[in-house]
């Protein structure tokens, strides 16, 4: 069969540069999610190391509210987010068969996108100082009256990157609405899959709330609005609002991959399908649905009043039930199993007990006047610490052994493993379960110091002593990676007798994913198959040419193009010496410019029609990859 | 059988409860020494222990099967592949529900007890609370009163005080831990709370929401005196201070470099925390304790920014004996 279109293919660096394989994204996601994480770790080990003694003078007052700020906002927005990106593109295309997401140029414009709003936060150390009004970035502290242009960067950096983000929720709810392999029906998807579905949902109606939070505080610190202005009339708590319309769902949006996770990996390393699955599913979507319902259990200090503060207390709790529903699953997923500790399973062993107490001081936290006690000090940051390091991560290190050979072809060395899983483990509790009892003694979160009248000192020791046990664990992590990626590309296809469709594949999977698409015939694909007695998976197609979308350099020029405009907005307003920076600066000449490469490029894809092109049956017979 | 695992459960709880009171120091929010506070840690214990039972249950089940169900050695055979169990699932969705019932119930009761409006209540001291970047600003608006001090909320036993709070510049957040939970004062609003203190003692008061460079130092104090105390206290407040000879220098300094910020009058408010009484503060800026060496204020006059970070004060360039003067005038303001 011929083609009129030529095979487009780069190597080396413009292959990553031009990239729109989901798996290719899910590992630049991943590299860039991890750096990231490495900052937003330093900054934790900074924030410890000044807070271990009393009246500590190691960063300044003003240098602490920039680490606690950047930390929050790193962690989440640019840590978190990614790394959970990372696995959607490595693994929701071949969990439900298909053989790339739906838009897969989108989806490099996504990663794109996301890395110049990381990129511009970061940059804010070196020009002029760091955002310092808290990751909440509450007005008035975050508005144009208070600090210098920190937060300038926290509002352009968080838009360009929730650009990403939106568009690649977007795209995984398309995928996964429209690409499954036949049989896959939606009772049939995996439960990460499920999740990754749900997360998605929420993206979509979650982002734009802060979209408009922040476009209303840019108008506010760069073009004189009064949206935030008491004076002129604005109003504060509108922020408060609109970012935790946003916030809330936000921690659902990182936690529910994470339960996505934990349901693959028990279930494989105890050989048992997953207990109540329709109800893991239908706790998935309860969750979504509520965690709509509770922003204002964030906000039970604001002064809003009883009745709203009952009603958001009452949907808090119900939010208990599904997630209770779950840990009992997961639980009895594993009764009766043959339990294999892995470190995969290690680290979603350790997620259970230790999301169950992030749970229950959670329901602690939904009653009100409980709250006026907790609010801001740190038994929440215990809370919040137990929820999304204990819940989240502990989900993300799991996922990241249990994937990794499907990632990258190599397998992560299980006693390096383990060694980082009792070292962050034990150090995570040892942070942090004091942090609830300090916040009881009354110590008020972001405090850059206290006194030794407070009686505080012993309890931050020992928390910061925990933090540098998780620092050694993660150290570990990192030497077992570059280890690993010396050592030959081995891993087989299917090392962990799994039971879902990426498993049926070799590792890492072929570019096109499956040869054939694969037919689907119940929930756990792979493993029906396993029991039904054959090799691999039943073909639901005669084997043919593939078709795959072209590679394609505009994705990062069209974010490079609003990386220069944030820049152009952000300096309009500075006075530069040189009359002519000054002139480009303040006449939003740079600005335009910046705009101008982004609309440019989206001319240019709009008017030039990439049909991609095709892979033909013999070249990947030759390579022996079968479906 | 059934019996002594209850007891057991009883008795880990009440071991934790008390563990947990014993890591505790004695000024928190588990030594309330106030109705609010004390109604706030009643709701606080109902559900840490309806909480520990989850815990319990869940983490024994969970230890359970984890050793339980390892895989051992020379195991072979695949699992039973179990699908589900309606009436395990009913359960734990019913009964998590219910127990959910028992918090949900105190928690609305509570909620609107503590929205309870003593503002036009004739019995209770009213205070106008302005939270300031990094100071308090208390003003007594009862007619009888109609005080103004800074970082010193001296308060009667026994009695509700009232209060109406609001910022002047970014938010922050008013917490006394033993008298009650905090409320955020936000400018262009007014919230209310109130509070009551049983003894007479000084309680730790905190800002909360993070305000700039200083919220670590945002600190005040809440001085409970028996009435007859604090009747006192407000009349000493309302008469002229006497100054001495010996201040005359300091206060011609204080006159011209301070007073255009900070009044000495206590129906003065000025831009800046109310000096009046400082000689009864027990703090210096609201964090040091104010030494009769008054080394403290000593520091803070030589530098303030040193001392609490970002402050609107900044260092005003006095002498060395300026500042002496300037001491020995702040200590006969009583």
């Amino acid at each position: 069969m011929a083609h009129a279109h030529s095979v487009k293919r780069y190597r080396g660096m413009m292959d990553w540069l031009t990239t729109v394989d989901h798996k290719k994204i899910g590992i630049l996601y991943l590299i860039a999610g991890g750096f990231f994480f490495l900052i937003g770790g330093l900054e934790a080990i900074l924030i410890r190391i000044q807070l271990m003694y009393p009246e500590n003078t190691f960063v300044a007052a003003h240098t602490f509210n920039e680490l606690v700020t950047m930390h929050g906002t790193t962690m989440i927005f640019f840590a978190a987010m990614p790394l959970i990106f990372a696995l959607m593109n490595a693994v929701v295309p071949l969990q439900i068969g298909a053989r790339d997401v739906a838009y897969p140029f989108v989806n490099a414009l996504s990663y794109w996108l996301f890395l110049a709003g990381g990129i511009i936060l970061n940059v804010s150390w070196i020009f002029g100082g760091a955002p310092d009004a808290g990751w909440t970035a509450y007005v008035p502290l975050s508005g144009p009256d208070y600090g210098g242009n920190g937060v300038d960067f926290y509002v352009l950096g968080l838009q360009i990157a929730g650009l990403g983000t939106l568009i690649g929720g977007i795209n995984f709810l398309v995928t996964i609405i429209n690409m499954r392999a036949p049989g896959m029906s939606f009772m049939r998807m995996p439960l990460f899959t499920w999740t990754s579905f749900i997360t998605s949902a929420l993206i979509l109606f979650a982002f734009p709330a802060i979209t408009v939070g922040l476009v209303l505080l840019m108008f506010d610190r760069l073009f004189d609005g009064n949206f935030f202005n008491v004076e002129a009339g604005g109003n504060v708590v509108l922020w408060q609002h609109l970012f935790w319309i946003f916030g809330h769902p936000e921690v659902y949006i990182l936690i529910l991959p994470a339960f996505g996770v934990i349901s693959e990996v028990v279930s494989t390393f105890s050989s048992k399908r997953l207990f109540g699955y329709s109800s893991m599913v239908f706790a998935t979507v309860l969750i979504g649905f509520l965690g709509f319902m509770v922003w204002v259990h964030h906000m039970f200090t604001v002064g809003i009043g009883p009745v709203a503060n009952s009603l958001f207390a009452i949907a808090t709790m119900l939010i208990a039930v599904p997630t209770g529903i779950k840990i009992f699953n997961w639980i009895f997923t594993m009764w009766g199993g043959h339990i294999r500790y892995t470190t995969a399973n290690l680290f979603a062993a350790g997620f259970i007990p230790t999301f169950v107490m992030g749970g229950v001081t959670g329901v602690m936290l939904a009653i009100p006047p409980a709250d006026f006690q907790f609010h801001d000090s740190y038994f929440v940051v215990a809370h919040f610490h137990y929820v999304i390091v204990g819940g989240l991560v502990f989900g993300l290190f799991a996922a990241l052994f249990y994937w990794w050979p499907k990632m990258f072809g190599r397998m992560l060395d299980e006693t390096l493993g383990k060694i980082t899983f009792w070292f962050f483990f034990l150090g995570f509790h040892l942070t942090f379960f004091i942090q609830h009892i300090l916040g009881l003694e009354g110590m008020p979160r972001r405090v850059f110091t206290y006194l030794i009248e407070d009686g505080w000192h012993t309890s931050n020791f020992v928390s910061s002593i925990g933090a540098f046990a998780m620092t050694i664990g993660t150290l570990v992590l990192l030497w077992n990676i570059v280890a690993t990626s010396l050592k030959p590309r081995n891993a087989p296809a299917d090392p962990w007798d799994g039971r879902t469709l990426e498993w049926a594949i070799s590792s890492p999977a072929p570019e096109y994913n499956f040869a054939q698409t694969p037919l689907v015939r119940g929930l756990d694909a792979l493993w029906v198959e396993k029991t039904a007695g054959n090799k691999e998976m039943t073909p639901a197609e005669p084997i043919g040419p593939i078709h795959m979308p072209s590679p394609s350099i505009l994705p990062i020029i069209m974010a490079t193009g609003i990386f220069i405009a944030g820049f152009g907005f952000m300096y309009a307003r500075e006075g530069f010496d040189n009359a002519f920076i000054n002139m480009i600066f303040s006449n939003y000449l740079v600005a335009i410019f910046g705009l101008g490469i982004t609309l440019v490029c989206m001319l240019l894809r709009s008017l030039y029609d990439d049909k991609g092109f095709h892979i033909e049956p013999e070249e990947f017979e030759d390579k022996g990859v079968k479906a | 059988m059934n019996m002594n695992r209850w007891k057991n459960v009883g008795r880990l709880t009440g071991f934790l409860v008390t563990m947990a009171l014993l890591l505790t120091g004695c000024d928190g929010v588990l030594d309330p020494k106030g109705p609010v506070a004390r109604e706030q840690l009643q709701l606080i214990n109902l559900s840490f222990i309806i909480m520990i039972v989850v815990l319990v249950i869940v983490f024994g089940l969970f230890f359970y099967v984890l050793v339980r169900f390892r895989k051992r050695k020379g195991q072979t055979g695949i699992p039973e592949q179990v699908e589900g169990n309606h009436k395990l699932e009913i359960i734990w969705t019913v009964i998590p529900f219910l127990l959910l019932v028992i918090i949900a119930v105190p928690t609305v009761l509570y909620t609107f007890k503590f929205a309870t409006d003593y503002t036009n209540d004739k019995n209770a001291i009213h205070v106008k609370v302005t939270g300031h970047q990094f100071w308090w600003e208390f003003e007594y608006t009862d007619k009888d009163l109609g005080l103004i001090t800074a970082n010193e909320l001296v308060i009667p036993v026994g009695k509700k005080i009232a209060l109406e709070l609001t910022s002047a510049d970014t938010l922050h957040s008013f917490w006394v831990p033993q008298l009650g939970g905090k409320i955020d004062t936000n400018p262009g609003m007014i919230n209310k709370m109130y509070l009551e203190a049983d003894i007479a003692a000084i309680y730790q008061g905190k800002c909360a929401e993070l305000c700039g460079a200083s919220h670590a130092l945002m600190n005040f104090k809440v001085i409970a005196k028996s009435e007859a105390d604090f009747a006192a206290w407000a009349s000493q407040m309302k008469a002229e201070a006497v100054i001495t000879e010996e201040a005359k220098e300091g206060e011609a300094i204080f006159t011209a470099k301070c007073l255009s910020c900070h009044a000495v009058s206590s129906d003065d408010r000025g831009a800046y925390p109310n000096l009046d009484g400082y000689a009864y503060r027990t703090r210096v800026a609201g964090v040091h304790p104010n030494d009769p060496q008054a080394e403290n204020l000593r520091k803070w006059l030589s530098d303030t920014d040193h001392v609490k970070p970002g402050n609107n004060m900044g260092n005003q360039g006095l002498t060395d004996v300026e500042i002496n003067e300037l001491i020995k005038y702040l200590h006969e303001l009583k």
